[in-house]
Parts: C-alpha cells; structure tokens; sequence
C-alpha cells in the first residue's frame, strides 16, 4: 500500500505546504513505529489486533484489497477446494496429477515473515506458520508472480490488484477462484469475494490536527480515482 | 617528519581520514554489537539449530549459516578456474585487437549492479533449472548467478597480475621456446599464483555478502541443504527478507545474525591480506 499512501502524500504536499515523507517496511513496522511515536500516521494492510487496540492504536479504514491464489497460465485445474489447498502448503499433495492435473511436482510459494498476506493467507486457511512447506519463501509480490509465471508448476498468493495488473500485461499467471467467487477487484467490491484485507492508516490514540487533515482528505470523494487507480477498493461512505 | 609543511598537513590529514576509517568499522561492529545484545546476553545452544520460527521465538540460524557458506564456496569453484583459464587465454592467446575491446567488457560486466543478476537469474535461469528439478530456485542457482557475478572480478585482478609479469621473463620464455601453454606453467602461474590465491580469497568474501541477487533465485526455503538443487535461505537474505518487518528478539537475531557474517568476512579478509605479504 506504500505506492498509493506516497501518491496521496505528494497530493498533500501540493494541498498544503507541509512534506509527507512516507517509509514503506510492512504493516509490522507501520505499527510499531507509531505506537512508539516515530511516524504520525501509519500503515497497515490488515485490522489491528485486540492487543494494538488495547495500546491505544486507532485504525482508519482506507481500502480494500483481496487475496488472490495465483497459478500458471497453462494449469489445466479451474478451481481447488479448501482442503486441496490447505493440503498442497502442508505438503501432503506433492503433484498436480493427485488433483487431476497434469503430471507436474507443486512449487509451493509461500511469503515471508512479516507480510499481512501472509498472516491473513494462514489464518483464512487455517495453517500455521510451522505446518508449511514451501518450495520457495518470497518478499514481494512481484517476485511471486514472476516466480509463478516462470514455473508451470507453482502456485502462490497475492494481492489481486497486482496479479490483475500482472494478468492483463501478459504474464503467465491465472486467479484461481475461491469458494466459486472468481478472484478480481470487482468481486472485492461487492464483498463476495472472501479472502479480503483491510488496508488502514493508524494513529496513536486521536491523531494530530495535521494527521488529521491528512486523513480527512484522503477520505474524500475525490481521491477515489487514485485509490481505483492502484487496483484498491475504496472503503464505501 | 618531513621539512615541509604542505607535507605535514598532507600527513595529518591522511592519519586522520585512516582513523576515520577504522572508526567507522569500529562502530559498525559496535552497533551490530549493541542490537544483537538481547539474543547475545541468552545466548544458547538454540542459536545454533536449524530451526528458524521468529513467530514462535525460534531463531537457530545454522541451516542459514551452512547455506551462506555454500552458495559462496560453490560460487567460487565455478568462477575462479574459469576467470584464471579466462585471464590467461587474454595474455597468451587472445590476438592483440581484440585484447583491448575484451579487458573493456570484462569491467562493463563487473560494473552491472548485483539486483540485475538477479532478476536475469529469476526470469530467465530458474525456469530453466527448473525443468530439471523443480523448484528451480536452489542452491546450485544462487551459486551459478554468484559465480557470474564474482567472474569478471576475479578475471581482471588475475588479468592484472598476469600483465605485471616482466618482459624479461616473456623474453626469456619465447627465447628458450617454450608454447604459451609452457609459457603459463612455467612463468606465469609460479609467479602469479599467490595474487591469484589472495584475489580469489576476496572474490570468496564478496560472495559471501550478496544479497539482492541470492533473495531472488535461491528460494529463501530455512533449511539445510540435501541436494544441489535445494532451495535454502542466506544469511544476508534473510537480513533482508525479515528485517523491515523484525521486532525486539527477532530483530536481536538479525543483527545477530550481521555480526556472524561480519566476523566471518573479517576472517576471510584477514585470510587474504595477512599472509605472503612481504
């Protein structure tokens, strides 16, 4: 969400005089550092905790963005079932043939520490950490993407609105539907779609007049487009 | 002391830009030092198992120290004989027109920053290992992509030595008659051999340092590796991979995790520098 919140700052900037200098790290870091005073505002792509709400920690919901299990182009299988895919990241299905497909090893990606699309993957899935087996721990989406358009084989998840983005420009990856909800914006819009995550703005406690103003602006109508623009949906009025 | 001032100041000035230097690493080693101390102060056995869970507070980093070593001396196996073969083909065999152009090459490809390396790993080389042997991303490709990276260093600090060979002695050798093969066997390796040792030393410790171009093709998989085509995490991606997103005890374990690194890359240093030298 970092791309986006640096779009909106340089919006700011050009609003008012003030500087918005926006440091990217995970939503871990965008938490902590606020809660430890060294940024304003902070960012975290997932709903803060009972323990960060107890800390005094206010969340001010954005957006919306999914999660979207991503596969190669020339996979053959449409959709996997909950437990297929539960079993495939604890290792118990080893080959797409035991699925039905075609006669190929699974490279499980997986990401890594830290990452909200990881905590939100396990705990949709309900997997824990420990239990995954991966072929292949990645940082960024893009390098999941890349891995899997590069390997038949693989399977992976990420943010949909940059397996959309990677589709459309031609990589060789598909969305897997999820539960029968294809994976796609649109779907998050409407909130069929399950696998979903909050993207929020945090501050400690009521935030500063000029966190505040920051805030209020990017809660108006008219920055919706930049959001939509970075494959997001806005949170409704 | 010399007679003239210019000179002391020279000197002064340089003593001082020496200390800072000094300074500096002491204070890397310092602050690595200072954020490691939760995790140094407990150390345990722990440290040293091959279980990595920061979540549940696991931070055995022997799977990823075993993997750092590995991918480094493989990379060094692969490049060092190549970039010597290289060096001399240049000096011996290689027609004079086209030595010029090569040399140029050779420092543009040293020049290509590592995260290129990487991505060229990841798009192009781990599809194709990985029509071998699945997953593609593993040991023996951080390796290769090293490897890559460290060649044309170790073939211009070979190609150096090579050229600092007198002309007397390559008079000599043409004089008695011997073929370039001869002439490599008998003059050019017994004379350049321990720059070369020392050169490839330094190549081992900048292997042991990458990282933009490991995270990207090595799979990042904690695990010790039971095969050339396993995925396995280094150190240095993990530094990468976790710290941004690191907290207290876990982030201890990073910086612990430096200071290993760091001390194996001043042994290494010391390995290259502090012996032959006259």
């Amino acid at each position: 969400m970092a791309p986006l919140i640096a779009e909106l700052g340089l919006l700011f900037e050009t609003q008012t005089d003030m500087r918005v200098d926006v440091q990217s790290g995970g939503s871990g870091r965008g938490i902590n550092d606020t809660r430890n005073g060294l940024a304003q505002v902070g960012m975290s792509s997932r709903s803060l905790t009972a323990d960060e709400v107890a800390w005094g920690l206010v969340a001010h919901a954005i957006a919306w963005d999914g999660i979207a299990l991503i596969v190669h182009q020339d996979n053959p299988l449409a959709e996997l079932e909950r437990e297929d895919i539960r079993a495939i990241y604890r290792g118990e299905i080893r080959n797409w043939q035991q699925l039905g497909g075609a006669q190929q090893a699974i490279t499980v990606i997986n990401k890594a520490e830290g990452r909200s699309t990881l905590t939100l993957f396990l705990e949709y899935f309900d997997l824990e950490s420990s239990e995954v087996r991966a072929d292949l721990v990645a940082g960024e989406n893009q390098q999941v993407i890349l891995s899997v358009a590069g390997n038949p084989g693989a399977i992976g998840y990420v943010s949909i609105g940059a397996a959309e983005v990677a589709e459309a420009g031609g990589e060789a990856i598909r969305l897997l539907p999820l539960v029968g909800v294809p994976a796609s914006v649109a779907a998050v819009r409407t909130g069929e779609y399950p696998l979903r995550r909050e993207l929020n703005l945090v501050t400690l406690g009521t935030p500063s007049p000029l966190a505040a103003k920051f805030l209020e602006m990017i809660q108006m109508a008219s920055v919706r487009p930049v959001i939509e623009a970075h494959h997001f949906v806005p949170v409704p009025q | 002391m010399s007679l003239y001032p210019s000179d002391r100041w020279l000197s002064a000035a340089l003593f001082g830009a020496a200390v800072l230097v000094g300074a500096l690493l002491l204070g890397i080693v310092v602050t690595t030092l200072i954020g490691a101390w939760p995790v140094l102060a407990e150390i345990d056995v722990a440290l040293f198992s091959v279980d990595w869970q920061p979540s549940t507070g696991h931070f055995g980093m022997l799977a990823m120290l075993v993997a750092t070593l590995a991918v480094s001396l493989l990379a060094l196996l692969l490049a060092a004989p190549l970039a010597v073969a290289l060096a001399a083909w240049l000096n011996l065999y290689a027609p004079g027109v086209i030595q010029g152009p090569l040399r140029a090459l050779y420092e543009l490809l040293a020049g290509i920053p590592s995260v290129v390396y990487g991505l060229w790993g990841l798009i192009v080389l781990v599809p194709l290992v990985n029509q071998i042997a699945p997953p593609g991303a593993s040991l023996i490709t951080a390796a290769l992509v090293v490897a890559l990276m460290i060649l044309p260093y170790g073939l211009l600090l070979a190609d150096s030595d090579f050229r600092q060979v007198p002309t007397a002695q390559k008079q000599a050798a043409i004089a008695t008659g011997l073929s370039p093969w001869g002439t490599f066997r008998c003059v050019y390796w017994p004379l350049c051999r321990g720059g070369i040792g020392r050169g490839m030393v330094l190549q081992f410790g900048r292997a042991l340092g990458e990282t933009m171009a490991v995270l990207m093709v090595a799979g990042n998989v904690v695990q010790l590796p039971t095969s050339l085509v396993a995925p396995v995490r280094t150190l240095t991606a993990n530094i990468a991979l976790e710290m941004g997103y690191a907290s207290g005890d876990h982030r201890a374990a990073l910086y612990l995790s430096g200071l290993l690194l760091l001390a194996i890359a001043l042994g290494v240093m010391r390995l290259a520098t502090g012996r032959g030298t006259p």
